[in-house]
């Protein structure tokens, strides 16, 4: 059995982590309701954007346009968004997880967002063409839409032929799903026709093809914009989880630790007793 | 006095507008339009410039500088990037925008990006006037 000072020690040093993981979810529970009203203030934007985009190309069924079909070179470009900093659980290993399993390693050029999703893929040999780190820490629209254009830019110049988005989409506080979408050639799911609106008789001014050509950027800077705060909402989620599951873990461990404690204790006290009787005894 | 209809303005970080306008005045990449209730559908590219939103008798101003609009008869969304109300526009930063830009067009230097100077002068005059 360990000695009582070295329980005792051990105690302490848990207590002062407990004491950290706690500070750690307040900050990130207040950094949470920040990122989260900012991602809903962000959705009607990102759901019209989606509606109109899916109208047109649902009108245009056999428009021929250079976003609509892949590229000619067989590259991957991904985007990858993940954090600056751990401790939050397994937030930005499940991106990393996600793009290995979708994604070969040869063919596949990363633009990561966030360090250490940067530094995840390229232990597993990715080749990382761009780092936007510090855009994670304050997400602005204009970030995105640069992105776009330097990917855009890579796109017309037949560097990649398709392009890709890896995020962590918020559903709410506790559920976080790790998500790949395509973002060009622009694909649609099929199969929500119903919708009442009056789209066939949609006219465009100037041609739809122009048209597109103007909207499929803002679709990009949308979906990468939404991506960017429904990931640091995922983000102070997951740490919110993290650090919850290790307060409460750390607790666990004091309880038991304290018991183990008393019993050495009372143990030691019980054997002291014993001797003092078992000397008083022998003298007399 | 026209039927109202809904319009509703959003941008990436908000919704800038919502409610009901009898008309609607921007600028477009083919020229300045004004919507009223039941127009054709109609989607559009925004170019710079001010938008007027009628609410029967008043009227509200806006700069619009990028963005698209999309027309339903009942039913007028503008997804803008940017857009400010009067109130958001920093007029000195505005001026300085203006001054630089006017600049850069005068001295034809073969490494500046006229297209780009061309656009922020138009952003900045657009401020400027509806500001006014």
């Amino acid at each position: 059995m360990a000695s009582m000072r070295d329980i005792k020690r051990r105690r302490d040093s848990i207590q002062s982590t407990e004491q950290i993981t706690k500070a750690m979810k307040l900050v990130s529970t207040v950094k949470l309701q920040k990122s989260k009203s900012k991602a809903e203030a962000s959705k009607p934007y990102f759901n019209l954007m989606y509606q109109t985009i899916s109208s047109i190309l649902r009108k245009s069924e056999n428009l021929d346009h250079k976003y609509l079909r892949p590229g000619t070179s067989p590259k991957k470009a991904v985007v990858a968004i993940t954090s600056n900093r751990g401790l939050a659980g397994g937030y930005n290993n499940n991106i990393v997880k996600l793009i290995n399993a979708e994604l070969p390693v040869g063919d596949t050029i990363v633009y990561s967002i966030g360090r250490k999703g940067r530094d995840g893929l390229q232990r597993k040999g990715y080749g990382i063409k761009a780092d936007y780190s510090e855009v994670i820490n304050e997400p602005l629209y204009q970030d995105a839409a640069d992105l776009t254009l330097e990917l855009l830019d890579s796109f017309a110049r037949g560097e990649i032929g398709e392009i890709y988005l890896a995020y962590t989409s918020f559903k709410n506080t506790v559920t976080h799903i790790p998500k790949l979408i395509k973002l060009l050639p622009v694909e649609m799911e099929a199969g929500e026709d119903s919708e009442g609106k009056a789209h066939a008789l949609m006219t465009y001014e100037p041609e739809e093809e122009e048209v597109l050509n103007s909207i499929v950027p803002k679709y990009m800077s949308s979906l990468i914009y939404g991506a960017l705060l429904e990931a640091v909402a995922s983000e102070n989620g997951a740490r919110m989880t993290a650090m919850d599951n290790a307060t409460s873990n750390a607790e666990e461990m004091i309880e038991a630790l304290s018991l183990q404690y008393n019993r050495a204790r009372q143990g030691a006290i019980t054997q002291e007793l014993t001797e003092i009787v078992a000397g008083a005894n022998a003298i007399s | 006095m026209a039927d109202m209809f809904k319009l509703q303005i959003v941008t990436p970080e908000r919704v800038f507008y919502e409610g009901d306008a009898s008309m609607v005045e921007l600028s477009t990449t083919e020229g300045d339009i004004g919507v009223y209730a039941s127009h054709i559908p109609m989607t559009a590219i925004v170019s710079p410039g001010i938008l007027k939103i009628h609410e029967g008798t008043q009227v509200k101003k806006a700069a619009l500088h990028a963005g698209f609009i999309e027309v339903l008869p009942q039913e007028i969304t503008i997804m803008a990037e940017v857009v400010e109300w009067p109130d958001e526009i920093d007029i000195k930063r505005a001026d300085e925008a203006r001054i630089r830009a006017e600049r850069r067009l005068k001295d034809h230097n073969a490494e500046i990006d006229v297209l780009r100077a061309k656009m922020a002068l138009r952003r900045a005059l657009t401020r400027l006037s509806t500001r006014q």
